[in-house]
């Protein structure tokens, strides 16, 4: 089992013809994702190649919904195209959009994320690395060689950092369900909290990582929710002890305001809510090793 | 993007929002000459963008031009929290005095995922402290962007800031100038503090803070030629031009990681391991993906650019990229460099093992963990002694 994205996800690439697009979904491919088509606008009517197989390019969402029945569609376009790409996504009755593209202006994300919770559509990202579930669908650049299929969910904001806990995780035999960087954006989709519940109902996630980082409060919300409802065991990490305050550290939602957004107030929340706080991201495999044991 | 004062109010005059005649100066001469057009009784104000102005003397009253001149040449090239005073910006005193200072903003609340307008009737101090000390004192209102300000919202900020009853209508149009300029230039703060009731009864803006969303800054040239060139270090000014993203800090080891969750980790552990023997990170540094020569080379230099660095950890997790590509265009970046600090490298991820024996090869240190990367940096920043 896993969450979001699994054998049955049915993927559309939007942007499948530009340089990363098309690099990225060949990686996809050749992982085994079933992606059945892309869109890239005026350029419908060709065939995007790769990994021994073919699919359709189209110029609309609309119709390339119509033609594969997609029911996943990740956006793989540059920012100033990328929020009129996720209202084409969901105009189109796509039910799950992965956006991976960074520098979306912050208001047209509050916008598009009201206009997205009244259609019941969920998102993914924007500036996160999309999803994993090992052994059935790559979607997103995570890299698929350094994850192998188990029973821990891995969910964090940033994306080489996973790939660092992962990869541990991996290297020590002990598997995932699904990896999810939900992105470092200060508007963004689906959150840690929605995240935490589809981990605690997925009957095959045993444990679960949560990666945080300096701003917001969403890990302060999910620490309230773990305490409440998750029952699984959950190992942390949150990133940015040392920033300074007032400072954006690369991702445009990671940044101290006032006395707000610290690295301590999450790792305070999170302890209080029994969640073990790593001090360091190499001892995130370790306290996980431990606990099946 | 942070503006000046002068410049955010001048946006907020654009959506209605009063505020007092002025015009900026960068020499004693221009300011006594600014002073003069506003009939003498101006108050000079010290453009940096960065709080607590004027308990570090960069405000200061002036009745007549010759006072504003001197004022003026007080606080030009003054340093203000290491900012340098290039410009003053000369405003006429507020009509009549001050009788009543607020508190206004727009912002972005992440939680509600909506922009919010929060008042207070503790204006003129610092927000912070109000927050902390008596949140009861501090009303907010979430703005539904489908929906807009609505005039029952201003109505509860100024009857919950029990603000004179004769004002509330001029109130409303300042909030809704307020988020009108918010929206319309894509900010991420508009801030007036304080917004004062004049000794003749009318409200005033006199100082305005405003953050300008980078990312947005493609639609808005004439915003993006607002920024302050002297404010920026020639470092940062080169990390911006060539896509990395650069912080400075105070430690003395130079960091240099890709991804910016990662970057901030191993400065974080780079400080667990330093901290007891003085040693820290020297700055945030996220080359982007990849790892190329030339963007390990710029970024090398950009860390190097500071004399406080003794050694430098390089921690790049090759995913997609090889760490054997990824450890040749290292080798090729240090060549070009010749950098004359000790270098610790870290390969993680694909290919690691490979890269890490091309890097032992030219004599490079390399590390498996990042924790043991850490310790070899710090070791080598204290010059070889053991960590």
């Amino acid at each position: 089992m896993s969450i979001l994205v699994n054998k049955d996800t049915r993927l559309l690439v939007q942007g499948i013809t530009g340089r990363e697009g098309s690099f990225h979904t060949t990686q996809m491919m050749e992982y085994g994702t079933n992606v059945v088509g892309g869109v890239t606008p005026g350029k419908g009517g060709q065939w995007f190649e790769a990994a021994g197989q073919r699919v359709p390019v189209f110029d609309t969402v609309k119709m390339a919904k119509e033609a594969t029945d997609a029911n996943t569609s990740l956006i793989f376009v540059p920012a100033r195209f990328a929020v009129d790409a996720i209202y084409e996504a969901a105009d189109a009755g796509i039910e799950l959009i992965v956006c991976l593209t960074e520098h979306i202006p912050v208001l047209d994300m509050i916008d598009a994320r009201a206009y997205l919770d009244t259609k019941g559509i969920n998102l993914i990202g924007p500036n996160c690395p999309g999803l994993l579930t090992p052994g059935e669908a790559k979607v997103g650049i995570i890299p698929g060689s350094i994850a192998i299929p188990g029973n821990v969910g891995v969910v964090s904001k940033s994306g080489t950092l996973t790939y660092e806990v992962i990869d541990a995780l991996t290297k020590m035999g002990i598997g995932q369900t699904t990896c999810i960087g939900i992105g470092g954006d200060p508007i963004a989709g689906l959150s840690f909290i929605e995240i935490l519940a589809l981990f605690e109902d997925d009957p095959d996630t045993d444990q679960i990582v949560m990666i945080g980082e300096i701003g917001g409060n969403a890990e302060e919300q999910a620490a309230a929710y773990i305490a409440q409802y998750v029952t699984k065991p959950v190992t942390s990490f949150i990133a940015g002890r040392t920033a300074p305050p007032g400072k954006r550290m690369g991702h445009a939602g990671a940044i101290i305001e006032g006395k707000a957004g610290t690295a301590e107030s999450k790792m305070a929340a999170l302890t209080a809510a029994g969640v073990t706080v790593a001090e360091n991201p190499d001892e995130i495999a370790r306290i996980v090793a431990e606990r099946m044991n | 993007m942070n503006l000046h004062e002068y410049q955010a109010k001048r946006l907020f005059a654009e959506h209605g929002v009063p505020i007092p005649q002025g015009d900026v100066a960068t020499t004693p001469a221009e300011a006594r000459e600014i002073a003069r057009d506003l009939g003498g009784r101006v108050v000079v104000k010290a453009q940096v963008p960065i709080g607590g102005r004027g308990k570090a003397g960069g405000i200061k009253l002036a009745n007549t031009p010759d006072e504003a001149e001197e004022r003026a040449a007080e606080i030009l090239g003054m340093d203000i929290k290491g900012f340098t005073v290039r410009k003053v910006l000369i405003d006429q005193q507020a009509p009549g005095g001050i009788d009543q200072e607020i508190y206004l903003a727009v912002l972005i609340d992440r939680a509600a995922r909506k922009s919010m307008i929060m008042g207070s009737a503790e204006g003129g101090m610092d927000i912070e402290e109000v927050n902390e000390k008596t949140p009861e004192k501090i009303f907010k209102v979430h703005v539904e962007p489908a929906v807009g300000v609505r005039g029952y919202q201003s109505t509860y900020l100024a009857s919950a800031m029990n603000l004179p009853r004769e004002l509330w209508r001029d109130f409303h149009k300042i909030v809704a100038g307020l988020y009108e300029c918010f929206k319309a230039d894509d900010a991420s703060l508009t801030e007036i503090n304080p917004l004062v009731i004049t000794g003749e009864g009318k409200l005033m803006a006199l100082d305005g803070k405003m953050t300008i969303d980078d990312n947005s800054l493609y639609r808005h040239p004439r915003l993006g030629e607002m920024r302050d060139l002297d404010e920026e270090t020639d470092a940062e000014k080169e990390a911006r031009l060539s896509g990395i993203n650069f912080i400075q800090l105070d430690g003395n080891i130079g960091c240099m990681v890709n991804g910016a969750g990662l970057a901030m980790a191993t400065m974080d552990v780079v400080k667990n391991y330093g901290d007891e023997y003085g040693c820290g990170p020297a700055n945030f540094l996220d080359i982007g993906g990849g790892a190329k020569a030339e963007q390990v080379a710029t970024a090398l230099r950009l860390i190097l650019s500071d004399s406080n660095v003794e050694a430098v950890l390089i921690n790049i997790f090759g995913g997609i990229t090889r760490g054997d590509i990824v450890a040749e265009g290292i080798l090729e970046a240090l060549n070009q460099i010749q950098p004359d600090v000790p270098m610790v490298v870290r390969l993680a991820g694909t290919n690691a093992a490979e890269g890490r024996a091309i890097l032992a090869e030219a004599n490079m240190e390399t590390a498996v963990t990042l924790s043991d990367a850490a310790q070899k940096a710090v070791a080598a920043a204290r010059g070889g002694a053991s960590a």
